[in-house]
């Protein structure tokens, strides 16, 4: 590569020298100058950038245009002057978002996004202290009508990040601006109910929304309400992702592992016992080996594609129809572990099935349609009855008054919080199947595997391969993270251009650390590696680290489950997928 | 009131306007109408005929408005299919024109004109009396079939606001007295 050429531009009176081709404002940001911004999003790791330039709340003065002009999408040149700080400038930020907010609703006292919202703060920082237009509001009905997000149109600013999101990261395509000027907003495929499209409850676009336009559907008056009926044996389990994010609710660096802050936390909330989802991954790893070895050995369909994730789930049954032989059938890790609970454990203990509720604490906001799958919720009760986020989880904490960042440390219970650290990487994009290998290798090769972390599989390209050694064995695995890359992967399988054994596939960029129910990440990704990076921390400190040593596992086969894969396994932790109309 | 900072007047913006519903399709309720094959083959072949379909989405459209009368849920569809896009695209430039519809147009179609010139000339008591007499709302057509009813942005005719259209003839400075007359002209 040719170096690029560097220009001289000033802002604020102060020279630096630029490469060309960036714009205004990352070269402020290399001058340590900040300009606010508000449609503007740029995700390096994940390809994601969104620059419709709609919203206005950069304007910079470049005095050799005499004019203002949007910093997020100008490109420098040569000698440019800039002044972010002239009265001009400064008057003109603000009233960009006085004119947003002149169409927005004054509810930021009752609105799930206080103190989260982007617009808000800007509001603050911006020094907005009247709004000096009054004119129309919009007034468009809330859409209530899916299980996991809700779209309130009048909150809509039209920065268009959703959209990007969903059509070009996800490739999902159900998002996109309806009507137009001052009445537009977002929304689905003639303005159709959420739930009638053919959105896979990803998340991805209530990640990045700057406002409550789109959030999730809140669950956690229900989960209170079972804690407080005492004839509820309320359950509580957590997904391997919550630990490495929920610290930064509470104020704790990002890449601060609070797993034991957590227990405690829940434990105080008045769960009658706090469980890891760790637990139902690594049931997940060994049905999900034994199926993958079955259909090696039986020349079946290949490759297997891993059934973590639901809105992965839901994407295949929409998008590639054709393709619904090649997932495994195994239930998602805390639908697995919501079976065994009403089964097993609550034999175990005496529980009437019928009194236990289970709440999933989940980075996701497809598990909360998931769990509301009439094949999950048929055999007498729900599977899993209550899934919240991670967000969630943390007003739920404040809510109860808990101290959580000078919490103590406590344990999971017993038996169905034994995990390992298998389980532990399901929360990042190619541990689901660094930990079924870990399983499958010495199932197949009976011998013991050395080395358990597989490098090749980690990282986060968007789609990755990778060819593993099994015995002699020479297994092909595909990694894609994001749906816009795992549309990649699946054309390639579809029309016969790769030839894997195994397919990992997660919905969200960066798989669950940065899922739609995480903690907002306010467009930074360095956050989401550092989640990254605990999770394999974590793993490297459980003793044990491959899911099949796991011995409350073990247990569960021998007393109850019989073998991997075997016909009870079968019929509880198995599940199957239906063709959907594509939107 | 307000602070006029380096000379910035504010623009105060008081009156306040009926904002139009974007138009809604229903994707359960059944079709309301089949479309015989001819007519998908007709738009198929002019899509086919293109030299490129970049960009071209809106001539797509109009097309094929002029070819099934209006788009709904279907055609938008095929077009999507057709053209590898999401759905959800084809219809925001759906929502976006008022000029489409994704209802079926009656004979005659009447936009009164919504823009600031004609509002404030009193377009919104013409638009109700459109709506009382015609018993339909916008977007709407009669169940004679004979009007459809829209509200429309400026048309470029302020000089002779409020101004109201049937098909391509232009009526300036209509009282509210004479939407009648205006109807039953088309009414023979
Ligand atoms: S979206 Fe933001 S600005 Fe709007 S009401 Fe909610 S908190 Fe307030
Ligand atoms: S829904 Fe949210 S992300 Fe999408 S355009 Fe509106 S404000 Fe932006
Ligand atoms: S949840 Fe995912 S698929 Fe659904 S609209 Fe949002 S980004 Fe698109
Ligand atoms: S951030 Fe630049 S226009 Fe919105
Ligand atoms: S406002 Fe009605 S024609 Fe311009």
């Amino acid at each position: 590569m040719s170096e690029k050429k560097m220009l001289k531009v000033i802002i604020n009176d102060q020279e630096l020298m630029v490469p060309e081709g960036i714009t205004i404002l990352e070269a402020a940001h290399q001058a340590g100058v900040h300009i606010p911004t508000l449609c503007h999003l740029d995700l390096h790791d994940f390809k994601m950038v969104n620059q419709t330039a709609s919203c206005r709340v950069c304007m910079v003065e470049a005095p050799g245009r005499n004019t203002l002009v949007p910093a997020c999408v100008t490109k420098v040149s040569e000698g440019m002057e800039v002044r972010t700080d002239s009265i001009r400038a400064i008057t003109a930020r603000r009233m960009a978002v006085e004119l947003l907010l002149s169409n927005h609703p004054n509810e930021c006292f009752t609105c799930p996004k206080n103190l989260e919202c982007e617009l808000q703060a800007l509001a603050a920082e911006l020094n907005v202290r009247e709004i000096r237009w009054e004119g129309d509001r919009m007034d468009y009905p809330k859409d209530l009508t899916s299980d996991a997000i809700v779209k309130d149109a009048n909150k809509c600013i039209y920065c268009r990040r959703c959209e990007t999101a969903c059509n070009k990261v996800q490739t999902c395509g159900i998002l996109s601006g309806i009507g137009r000027g001052f009445e537009a907003f977002v929304g689905p495929f003639g303005n159709i109910p959420m739930v009638e499209s053919s959105c896979t409850y990803c998340g991805q676009c209530v990640q990045v929304c700057p406002t409550a336009a789109l959030t999730e559907v809140y669950h956690m008056d229900k989960v209170w309400e079972a804690i407080n009926d005492p004839d509820k044996y309320v359950i509580v389990q957590t997904a391997p992702a919550i630990r490495v994010a929920i610290g930064e609710l509470f104020g704790m660096e990002a890449g601060t592992i609070a797993t034991g802050k957590m227990v405690t936390a829940l434990k105080r909330m008045g769960f009658d016992a706090v469980f890891d989802t760790d637990f139902g991954a690594d049931l997940t790893v060994m049905e999900e080996a034994a199926e993958l070895i079955y259909r090696i050995k039986n020349n079946k369909t290949l490759p297997i594609l891993t059934s973590c994730c639901p809105a992965w789930v839901k994407f295949i049954e929409h998008q590639f129809p054709e393709l619904l032989e090649i997932p495994s059938t195994c239930k998602s890790p805390h639908i697995m572990f919501g079976t065994i609970a009403k089964t097993y454990y609550a034999e175990k203990n005496n529980i009437d099935p019928d009194n236990i509720v289970v709440v999933s604490v989940m980075p996701c906001i497809a598990k909360k349609a998931e769990a509301k799958r009439p094949e999950l919720t048929k055999d007498e009760h729900n599977n899993v009855d209550i899934v919240v986020t991670t967000r969630e989880l943390g007003k739920m904490i404040k809510e109860a008054g808990i101290d959580f960042k000078n919490l103590p440390d406590t344990e999971f219970d017993k038996p169905l919080g034994e995990t390992t650290g298998a389980s532990v990487i399901f929360g990042t994009t190619g541990g689901v199947i660094e930990a079924a290998l870990r399983t499958a290798y010495e199932w197949m090769t009976g011998e013991e595997l050395k080395n358990v972390e597989f490098e090749q599989l980690r990282g986060l390209d968007g789609v990755r391969e990778a060819t593993v050694d099994v015995g002699g064995k020479e297994l092909h695995i595909g990694i894609a993270h994001g749906l816009g890359n795992a549309r990649i992967l699946l054309e390639n399988i579809r029309d016969g251009k790769s030839k894997y054994h195994a397919v990992e596939i997660m919905a969200c960029p960066g798989g669950c650390i940065a899922g739609g129910g995480q903690p907002y990440h306010h467009g930074n990704d360095e956050i989401v590696k550092k989640r990254q990076q605990d999770i394999y921390d974590e793993d490297r400190r459980k003793k044990v680290r491959k899911s099949h040593e796991n011995k409350e596992i073990l247990e569960l086969y021998k007393e109850y489950l019989g073998e991997p894969f075997g016909d009870l396994a079968h019929r509880l932790l198995h599940t199957h997928y239906e063709e959907r109309e594509r939107i | 009131m307000g602070n006029n900072v380096s000379g910035f007047k504010i623009i105060y913006r008081k009156e306040v306007r009926i904002m139009t519903k974007p138009q809604t399709i229903s994707v359960t309720a059944p079709a309301e109408e089949e479309f015989p094959k001819e007519k998908y083959d007709e738009l198929e072949q002019f899509i086919d005929g293109m030299e490129t379909t970049k960009g071209a989405l809106i001539e797509i459209l109009h097309k094929a408005q002029g070819i099934f009368g209006y788009l709904p849920r279907d055609v938008q569809l095929f077009i999507a299919r057709k053209l590898g896009i999401p759905g959800a695209e084809v219809f925001g430039v759906v929502s976006f024109y008022s000029y489409f519809t994704t209802k079926p147009r009656g004979k005659h179609t009447i936009s009164v004109c919504m823009g600031t010139a004609c509002y404030v000339r009193g377009a919104d008591k013409i638009l109700e009396k459109m709506k009382e007499k015609l018993g339909i709302e916008s977007n709407e057509i009669t169940e004679d079939g004979l009007f459809t009813l829209k509200d429309v942005r400026c048309i470029g005719a302020c000089g002779l606001a409020p101004v109201v259209m049937v098909d391509d003839k232009v009526f300036g400075r209509v009282k509210v007295e004479e939407v009648d007359d205006i109807l039953n002209q088309y009414r023979k």
